[in-house]
């Protein structure tokens, strides 16, 4: 597999895994006006994730939903971030915010890159993110002081730091105001990942080869 | 806090109102109207505003019954009506006059 394949599997990954867990939240989240909104939200990285599947997938002679629901719970590349699950509005905000610093530094750096395809893709989907971020920062400044949320950043900051890679780190501590940690890196799968994957592939497994 | 959302569906239309939300600022007043009202390409322009900014006004006092005064208008209909008929038998009558 090309660097390239595998640089937007591995961030496809991320946007799809983390629009699931997201999503778990429609129906349940605090208020009915936040439930329409990150479910919404949800659906946006989705939709990136669909985006970036279709372009691995020229390069890779297959389809964007093969992608997406037939590989193995192991050859996904998403950080280990995005996969777990904590059904827990300060973790959720955490994971959100985070995710949407870091996304911001790997999304800048792709538009700048002599990839003229992916940098077309990256500022789309920056457009995007715009809202998102505002979103997340929103929720950050409101429940920072808040015991719960400043732990949940804790727990989650060595995670974050494996979104990105090496050269990219610097600049999310410094974002962040948060000093490098032992990054959780990509690679290794939680059992988390592979109870979602059961969950996420169980409609496509159900009639194998079916056009839906 | 509660916000009223109006929501413009084109370019040069009026603003209509679209719903209510409840939030705890205007930060997120707009970024939950956006997400409620914007998402779908729904709309060209949203109005977010404090429902405690809205000066409400209901009460238009009318005990004299003034219907001249009324969007609706004076109501020529019954009285034209009547004007007709009499217009009518007046030419009846004078018809008949008409009689050897």
């Amino acid at each position: 597999m090309s660097g390239r394949a595998e640089m937007l599997l591995a961030i496809a990954d991320d946007e799809l895994i983390l629009g699931w867990r997201d999503s778990e939240w429609t129906g349940i989240a605090p208020s009915l006006e936040e439930d329409v909104a990150f479910s919404s939200i949800a659906q946006n990285e989705i939709g990136h994730a669909r985006a970036l599947y279709e372009l691995a997938a020229r390069d890779l002679g297959t389809t964007a939903d093969e992608l997406a629901f037939d590989r193995a719970p192991d050859e996904y590349r998403c950080a280990p971030l995005v996969e777990l699950r904590r059904l827990d509005w300060a973790h959720t905000i955490a994971r959100h915010w985070l995710y949407e610093t870091a996304d911001e530094l790997r999304l800048a750096a792709l538009v700048a890159s002599g990839d003229a395809e992916l940098a077309g893709l990256a500022a789309k989907m920056d457009r995007e993110e715009v809202y998102h971020r505002m979103h997340a920062q929103m929720w950050a400044d409101r429940l920072r002081g808040e015991q719960r949320f400043e732990a949940a950043v804790d727990e989650l900051w060595p995670y974050a730091l494996g979104v990105l890679d090496a050269d990219g780190r610097a600049a999310l501590a410094q974002r962040v105001g948060r000093e490098q940690v032992e990054p959780v890196e990509r690679g290794n799968h939680s059992e988390e990942l592979r109870e979602l994957w059961q969950e996420m592939t169980s409609v496509r497994r159900s009639v194998p080869g079916a056009t839906w | 806090m509660v916000f009223e959302v109006f929501r413009q569906e084109r370019k040069g239309q009026p603003f209509q109102h679209a719903g209510a939300l409840a939030a705890p600022n205007a930060e997120f007043a707009e970024a939950w109207a956006r997400e409620q009202y914007g998402r779908r390409q729904e709309s060209e322009a949203l109005w977010v505003v404090p429902r405690d900014e809205i000066r409400a006004v209901h009460d238009f006092p009318d005990e004299l019954h003034k219907t001249y005064h009324r969007v609706d208008g004076y109501s020529l209909k019954a009285k034209l009506k009547e004007a007709r008929q009499r217009a009518e038998s007046a030419g009846a009558l004078s018809a008949r006059a008409d009689l050897p």
